[in-house]
């Protein structure tokens, strides 16, 4: 199957790919609406990671099962349907295993269904790949995306509450900073580790020169 | 025209030394000084340790984007110390420092670094660092200390120095034992808005009320801004407008109901709308440079900023408006070109 000249994608980039190269947080900026929404302390960001993963997996899994059977022209209101069969799963999954969780989650747990990572990953990826390839690359997208959560979530709750998974960090007296569980400390937060990392990429030109071709034709 | 013509055409006027950037910046910090003096005078130690201490940070932190950039330093136009100078006017004196570096730091990074550096800033920094502490710390802005307390030189506002992260003690005891009477830790603004009191007129001149450190005397303000204008580094539209038009609103508002709002020199004179008229709404790079663009500019900010004191949530609107005034600037700028003599007036350039 392998096109000669070019690099055969082992298991293992496959995988990697979601989680560093193609980060779907900070090199891609896709799902931004949970990344800053509910990111406001770590154990949101994980949840929501988690939940993603779940539906990646899930739909990875399917649509690539059925990428034979399904007629080219709805193929998108398909994923959608296989996608939202998942979405409904995760959705009663977190409201039967925390009720407080599922009400900070709030709408963004139904929201998952138009998260564009997964119907950009079942319409590039898995509709093209055999099961363990996509279920791989699946993995590897959700846990980019959950790390890229936990990133946001972790310095939001630190700042915005002095705390880490509820655990108090600096003692009773620590001085919260209101604008961090606000709004636009998601997008101070998420502006400054997209600073963070494009100046470390951009500190070594050399060595990213292809990537960065790469990178640009997958925005397009 | 192909021949090179050694003929050299200067338009006027023809001075031997040309306004550079340098040179109009290191006059404006030479027109802040006086106003730090006057507020190290009124409050002591706490704001000569927070005007040194913000513009320390913002000097650093231009020098520190100077280096992730690679860029040659640019601490020399002086422009990161008008930005650490006027934040620190637009600070309650009573700020803990660490909370300054806090402003100082974003001031720079995000009102300035991330545009590109001086003149690509969209928003005037020092309000950018302002807007966000206030965001941030709603609490610690918004709590005063009386000007001319009689230990302002041998002690700190036990606010001042707050342990970094830790929030700052509660000072109404402080204030208590060391207070003129009749001190009720309001700013004139807060004091008209909850308890309908206006302050006296003199007072407000001359800075004996409660308020931000620089921000307590409108008439040493004026001289000093006065001073740019008069040297032309400073647009006088710009104050004027913002000034003028202030006033002509609140004299409206008075005329209807002059129980309900208080009289113009009150809006003039109270808060930070002075300050702000004159130092920050005319930065050069976040204002209008159309003549009729100033003008607009500069009514948009006075009018917003006496709706946001008289319908708001908000006690002090001048920092919002200005921010408002900075977003629509290029707009203002684009509808305000004017007609180039000669082309027609229908036909599109």
């Amino acid at each position: 199957m392998a096109i000669p000249g070019q690099k055969q994608l082992t298991s293992m980039d496959e995988f990697l790919e979601g989680i560093w190269k193609q980060n779907p947080v900070f090199v891609m900026v896709l799902g931004l609406c949970p990344a800053l929404a509910v990111t406001v302390s770590a154990v949101n960001a994980l949840a929501m990671g988690a939940a993603t993963t779940f539906v990646l997996l899930g739909s990875a899994l399917l649509v690539s099962l059925m990428r034979n059977v399904i007629p080219k022209e709805v193929r998108i209101a398909t994923y959608i349907v296989i996608i939202a069969t998942f979405v409904t799963i995760v959705d009663y999954l977190i409201a039967a295993i925390s009720l407080e969780l599922y009400e900070a989650l709030g709408a963004f747990i139904q929201l998952i269904v138009v998260n564009c990572i997964i119907l950009g990953r079942a319409e590039a990826h898995a509709s093209k790949h055999a099961p363990g390839r996509a279920v791989i690359n699946a993995l590897g997208m959700g846990l980019g995306f959950t790390i890229g959560l936990f990133a946001l979530g972790s310095v939001r709750e630190i700042f915005g509450a002095g705390t880490l998974f509820g655990v108090p960090l600096f003692g009773p007296d620590f001085q919260p900073w209101v604008v961090m569980v606000l709004p636009p400390g998601g997008f101070f937060v998420l502006g400054a580790w997209l600073l963070l990392f494009n100046w470390w990429r951009n500190r070594k030109p050399a060595a990213s020169e292809p990537a960065n071709v790469v990178r640009e034709a997958s925005h397009g | 025209m192909t021949q090179p013509l050694r003929l050299e055409l200067r338009t006027a006027p023809h001075v031997a030394k040309g306004n550079s950037v340098e040179r109009i910046m290191f006059h404006v910090v030479l027109a802040l000084l006086p106003i730090c003096a006057f507020a190290v005078w009124q409050y002591g130690l706490s704001a000569l340790a927070l005007i040194i201490t913000v513009t320390a940070t913002c000097l650093l932190t231009e020098r520190l984007f100077n280096r992730l950039s690679g860029t040659a330093s640019t601490l020399s136009d002086w422009s990161a110390t008008i930005t650490g100078l006027l934040l620190a006017l637009t600070l309650p004196p009573s700020f803990p420092l660490w909370m300054g570096v806090v402003a100082g730091f974003a001031a720079i990074a995000l009102g300035k670094a991330l545009f590109g550096g001086i003149g690509y800033n969209v928003f005037n920094p020092a309000l950018v660092g302002r807007a966000f502490v206030q965001a941030a710390f709603p609490v610690a802005i918004t709590t005063w200390v009386p000007a001319y307390f009689p230990s302002r030189f041998s002690e700190f506002i036990p606010t001042t120095l707050t342990m970094p992260l830790m929030t700052p003690p509660d000072i109404g005891a402080w204030v208590k034992g060391h207070m003129v009477d009749g001190f009720t830790g309001a700013t004139p603004l807060a004091r008209w808005k909850f308890e309908n009191q206006v302050a006296e007129f003199g007072d407000m001149l001359s800075g004996v009320a409660a308020a931000s450190v620089g921000e307590t005397s409108a008439l040493i303000v004026l001289v000093c801004g006065l001073y740019l204008a008069v040297r032309r580094f400073l647009d006088w539209r710009i104050p004027v407008a913002i000034l003028g038009s202030a006033v002509l609103v609140a004299l409206l508002f008075h005329l209807l109901e002059p129980g309900r709002y208080p009289p113009p020199y009150f809006v003039l004179l109270s808060g930070g709308l002075v300050l702000g008229a004159v130092f920050m709404a005319t930065d050069m790079a976040t204002s209008p440079v159309t003549p009729l663009g100033v003008w607009i500019y500069g009514i948009l900010i006075g009018v917003t900023t006496v709706m946001i004191r008289y319908f708001g949530g908000l006690t002090e609107g001048i920092m919002y408006a200005i921010l408002l005034g900075n977003a629509l600037t290029p707009l203002i700028d684009q509808v305000t070109q004017p007609r180039v003599f000669g082309a027609g007036k229908g036909k599109k350039a």
